[in-house]
């Protein structure tokens, strides 16, 4: 679905990719970890094009995405992203930040995105909050609600970037929870995190990523129970 | 000896207050002169309202331009909005009117209401694309990423997103400059728009007396732009609804 080929960025003189060739089948869920700096962010942020690559290629469902020619928002329709600060639209509604691309972008009706924005909101029980302003919201519910404005897209692949980071301790549950439902729901996802915990409960495919490069990549059971490369095993001695 | 002192200076008061009110009764009454300062402020609003319009309009343009062209790196766009603004804030806005009266609208039948809500709505422009732009750099650049990120084109997000959150932060600078928009019209009567100052000066040149209209003019201005301060602020509480729980 997603397959990236000779992956390199650079900020400055920093290289902080440094030529990624990975592939993203459908219905996976690959979970990047590393340090910080490791490039996990702008890895993810490249494969909707929020970062332009420096070189290489991206492709998406069969199509070179980082080409002149082809239509960004188009394929962004397609890819959900989810980020670590929310970035709900603090001047709407709950359900004007659901229902704003959809309707801005034809793909629905007023009506039918309402319907389905009552219906997402339902799914999270936060349907008494449809009318109520983001800064009325605890940080667990804004992230949720983030999450299901992505879904009202009905997108083929969503991407987290460290979507517990910013949250209270005790909100992080509610937010990995709907993460997890997902996940079963057969979603492809692609999500950049910390929480270990869910790497091994959810992930197909867990990648430790180094000085822009992917060092190792495995199994969760594999990739926690027997780590092969020294910087990942002086990593999980770190956190575990 | 005393009580006549007294009875000459409560005269003196007198007298001194009779004049008064006869020199503002001039200046207001006979011929219908009170007409004569709604006629000017009928057309000093005239022109502060189109000039608001196209200052805003210009402003909008120039400031997202401006953002825009960073992020698209497209240096000349850039240049040339940095050149208006440059310009127009550079030189002072009597010698602006004087030269777009003189040099564009030459012809003999030219509106000179039109000619001054065009020259302030440009000059003001300048000055409100550098607040806009302040505003659009003021709102978090994750949003302009989270709109983005669901298929929104730029404009799009620019719309929906950035701008009424910029507006928000700005008003109390935009409403600032509305307000020296309206003052600022009184120079129109350098190309014989008779606007509320210029009504003045002609009441003050026949009466012979120049102070009582100027000072009913100021009442006037004081009137509007405290009309304008109380409106802004009502808007300013609307545009809050978002901050409050």
């Amino acid at each position: 679905m997603i397959v990236t080929k000779n992956l390199k960025k650079v900020f400055g003189n920093n290289w902080v990719l440094n030529g990624i060739d990975e592939t993203i089948n459908k219905g996976e869920k690959v979970v990047v970890i590393g340090p910080s700096g490791s490039g996990k962010s702008t890895f993810l942020r490249c494969l909707n094009l929020l970062e332009e690559p420096t070189e290489g290629e991206i492709w998406f469902e069969g199509k070179k995405i980082n080409d002149k020619n082809v239509d960004i928002n188009k394929i962004r329709q397609k890819m959900g992203m989810v980020f670590q600060q929310f970035n709900l639209f603090p001047h709407l509604t709950v359900l004007e930040n659901i229902t704003l691309a959809p309707t801005k972008l034809g793909i629905m009706t007023k009506d039918q995105a309402d319907d389905k924005a009552i219906e997402l909101l339902n799914r999270i029980g936060l349907k008494e909050k449809a009318l109520s302003y983001p800064n009325q919201l605890s940080g667990g519910q804004k992230q949720r609600i983030a999450i299901i404005r992505a879904l009202a897209m009905n997108p083929d692949v969503m991407l987290f970037d460290e979507p517990t980071s910013a949250l209270d301790p005790e909100m992080v549950g509610e937010v990995l929870e709907l993460m997890e439902a997902l996940a079963q729901e057969g979603m492809t996802m692609v999500v950049v995190t910390h929480e270990m915990r869910f790497a091994k409960r959810v992930a197909t495919r867990v990648m430790f990523m180094d000085e822009g490069k992917i060092v190792e990549q495995n199994t969760p059971e594999a990739f926690f129970d027997n780590p092969q490369h020294p910087r990942l095993k002086e990593f999980l001695s770190k956190i575990l | 000896m005393k009580g006549e002192k007294i009875l000459y200076l409560s005269g003196s008061w007198f007298n001194w207050a009779n004049d008064l009110y006869k020199s503002f009764y001039n200046a207001l009454i006979p011929n219908q002169r009170y007409m004569s300062y709604i006629n000017g402020l009928k057309i000093t609003l005239l022109i502060s309202f189109f000039a608001v319009i196209i200052g805003i309009l210009i402003g909008i343009l120039v400031a997202v331009l401006k953002v825009a062209s960073v992020n698209y790196k497209m240096r000349w766009l850039s240049n040339i909005c940095n050149i208006y603004v440059n310009v127009i804030r550079g030189t002072p806005l009597m010698v602006q009117l004087l030269i777009i009266y003189n040099l564009i609208f030459t012809s003999r039948n030219t509106n000179e209401i039109v000619v001054g809500a065009v020259c302030f709505g440009i000059n003001s422009g300048a000055y409100v694309a550098e607040i806009i732009r302040a505003g659009i750099e003021s709102v978090d650049k994750g949003q302009m990423e989270a709109g983005r990120s669901l298929g929104l084109s730029y404009v799009q997000t620019m719309r929906k997103i950035i701008l009424p959150q910029a507006i928000k932060n700005i008003l109390p600078a935009l409403g600032n400059e509305f307000i020296t928009l309206i003052k600022e019209t009184s120079v129109a009567s350098v190309i014989a728009v008779t606007e509320l100052t210029k009504a003045a000066q002609y009441i003050g040149s026949r009466t012979w007396k120049i102070l009582p209209p100027l000072i009913i003019a100021a009442l006037c201005y004081l009137v509007l732009v405290m009309g304008l301060s109380k409106l802004l602020s009502l808007f300013e509480r609307r545009l809050a609804k978002g901050d409050r729980n």
